[in-house]
């Protein structure tokens, strides 16, 4: 028995564990923490009666979706509408057995992983997974027999695919800078340390790429300002409109894992995962039970700041029109991110792929040419559609009654 | 018709160049919501924790549960003259006149019934009473399990007034004796410039 639980694969089998259930609670905990920081953002105090400080919300909020009435319409192609819910559970979740939370741990003289799975992959399957996601909104959408849940399933897909385009390359540019798949080495390459104190973390190198990274990831977890898919003013609730109780909970849930599956990935692309700068116990070389600890810890830390950050924008930004939505996508980050690779790959062919000045001289002017372009150019950004008659002093100006 | 002279006609007003890119301006939103944030971390000055604490309420014009006011001796106030229900806009006030076992007045209310879910609480029937004996009174959380409960009958309604009194006294209570007074209430007399006005 000790000898299996010492193994990378007893590590694995009990890690797994250990993380889906963290993952559950921590997931219930966002939906909580979305409700404080939306109520102290509007002025008010959010959920404060379930225990202090309204803690025990989330395991209320549980006990509520199991206990209410499970509405299966008669209406609904009845397969498909049972399995969405649970094929878009699943895809949130399985996305984090790549995600290297700790480093290396000793056991019994082994050095095990701490990580669920560690595939030569490791990023191509996050990406997978998560691209996944889509089919869950696509099938309940489809399944539930509704123009609302369908109009917010085909938003879904077209936004999805879309956004998908600036994250791959935006994570390309990373693949190309570390020239590798896995991310436990794309960890382990960001520990370095330049001039002798700045980490060596892809952020400093590709701040741009960061960024957009991090606006596809709220497009890809549905999340305000690209929450078109479930526009409650236009849609009633979007593809979960016919959804009730547990299995709505897990189109709930689901979101906020994807959130945190996106989160990790910026984390561990950008900011060196579970690295923390001048910490000794958060270097490569640790490898003592309570360096993984505060290893994790700090890979916590980095999530749960992402989190906070996505929280904020939720309740600051209003939503995008489509066409906005589309344009920023294909016209705004598409462009930009295509800079980014030929950046990236320039880098690469004249060796200089690790080179802060180059790469960083490199986004800055991308960065300018497209500040540039974007506020001079000429698109109306008023709801006034473009094929409509121009406005001129003869015709289509606005008319205000004055009062007498 | 609008004449062509009443119309202004203006520009839609463009866009600067930060509005444009739309950073700026989302930098600007993000502030704002995050100054919020940190007041109400501290402390939020603006929620009632409503069963623990209790808005002050505007004792002399909230408009809640009524009740039947009492006179001096203790008797219903109400001479059920009608004017209450007749004023009613909802039709919630059911009143069964009778021959007043008192010497100074003609009638009083046998039955007196207020029927709470059908009242709009507009306060027309307090505005229509001449002896003031029907108000609304500040209690705003009446209860019940069905629907015969909130049907608030005369005496139910003479034990609002008995739980109340204390926080809103009765308006006008020189209303007994108003039989013999030839129409006149027993108010002093308005005099000088309120008069006027």
């Amino acid at each position: 028995m000790r000898e299996f639980l010492t193994s990378q694969f007893g590590v694995s089998v009990v890690l797994a564990l250990i993380v889906l259930n963290v993952l559950l609670g921590a997931v219930s905990y966002c939906i909580y923490f979305e409700r404080k920081i939306s109520a102290w953002i509007q002025d008010r105090c959010g959920p404060n009666r379930v225990g202090p400080w309204g803690l025990l919300q989330p395991i209320a909020d549980g006990i509520k979706f199991l206990v209410k009435e499970d509405v299966v319409p008669d209406h609904v192609d009845k397969p498909l509408f049972i399995m969405a819910p649970a094929a878009i559970f699943l895809v949130a979740f399985i996305g984090f057995a790549a995600i290297p939370w700790g480093g290396q741990l000793e056991l019994d003289g082994r050095h095990v992983n701490i990580q669920v799975a560690n595939p030569d992959i490791g990023l191509l399957y996050i990406l997978g997974v998560g691209s996944m996601g889509v089919y869950g909104v696509v099938l309940g959408g489809w399944a539930s027999n509704n123009k609302y849940s369908l109009y917010g399933a085909i938003r879904a897909t077209a936004q999805l695919l879309s956004y998908e385009i600036p994250m791959g390359l935006c994570i390309l540019v990373v693949v190309l800078t570390m020239g590798t798949l896995r991310l436990e080495e794309i960890t382990l390459l960001q520990t370095g340390y330049w001039i002798g104190w700045v980490p060596q973390w892809n952020v400093f190198l590709h701040p741009l790429p960061f960024a957009i990274l991090f606006i596809t990831a709220l497009a890809e977890s549905d999340r305000t300002p690209f929450d078109l898919a479930e526009a409650e003013q236009e849609l009633v609730g979007g593809y979960h409109t016919e959804y009730s109780a547990l299995k709505f909970g897990m189109f709930f849930l689901a979101e906020y894992a994807h959130m945190i599956t996106a989160s990790a990935l910026i984390c561990v692309l950008f900011l060196g995962g579970w690295h923390f700068p001048h910490f000794a116990w958060t270097q490569p070389e640790a490898i003592q039970w309570y360096a993984v600890l505060a290893k994790i810890g700090v890979l916590s830390t980095k999530i749960v700041l992402f989190l906070f950050m996505m929280m904020w924008i939720r309740w600051t930004l209003p939503r995008f029109r489509f066409d906005q939505l589309m344009r920023l996508a294909w016209k705004g980050l598409i462009p930009i991110t295509l800079a980014l690779f030929v950046l990236a790959s320039a880098l690469l062919f004249f060796d200089r792929q690790r080179s802060p000045l180059w790469a960083l001289g490199g986004n800055l002017v991308i960065l300018v040419v497209a500040l540039i372009a974007a506020s001079s150019s000429r698109l109306r950004v008023t709801g006034r559609q473009l094929n409509l008659p121009s406005i001129t002093p003869t015709a289509g100006f606005i008319r205000v009654e004055v009062p007498q | 018709m609008i004449s062509e002279a009443d119309i202004l006609r203006i520009d839609e007003p463009g866009l600067t160049a930060s509005e444009r890119l739309y950073l700026p301006q989302i930098v600007e939103g993000m502030k704002t919501t995050l100054r919020h944030m940190a007041k109400n971390l501290r402390k939020n000055t603006f929620t009632v924790q409503y069963p623990e604490q209790k808005r002050d309420l505007r004792l002399q014009n909230y408009r809640g549960v009524h009740r039947l006011n009492r006179d001096e001796q203790g008797r219903v106030a109400c001479v059920a003259c009608y004017m209450c229900s007749t004023a009613c806009p909802a039709h919630c006030i059911h009143i069964e006149a009778s021959e007043s076992p008192w010497p100074d007045r003609e009638k009083y209310p046998a039955k007196f019934d207020i029927d709470e879910l059908r009242c709009i609480y507009c306060g027309m029937c307090e505005e229509a009473c001449p002896v003031d004996a029907i108000e609304l009174t500040p209690q705003f959380d009446l209860v019940g399990r069905t629907r015969a409960e909130m049907i608030l009958d005369k005496e139910e309604l003479l034990a609002v007034f008995d739980q109340t009194a204390a926080m809103k006294p009765r308006k006008n209570p020189h209303v007994t004796g108003y039989a013999g007074t030839g129409g006149r209430s027993h108010d002093p007399p308005l005099t000088g410039g309120a008069a006027l006005e």
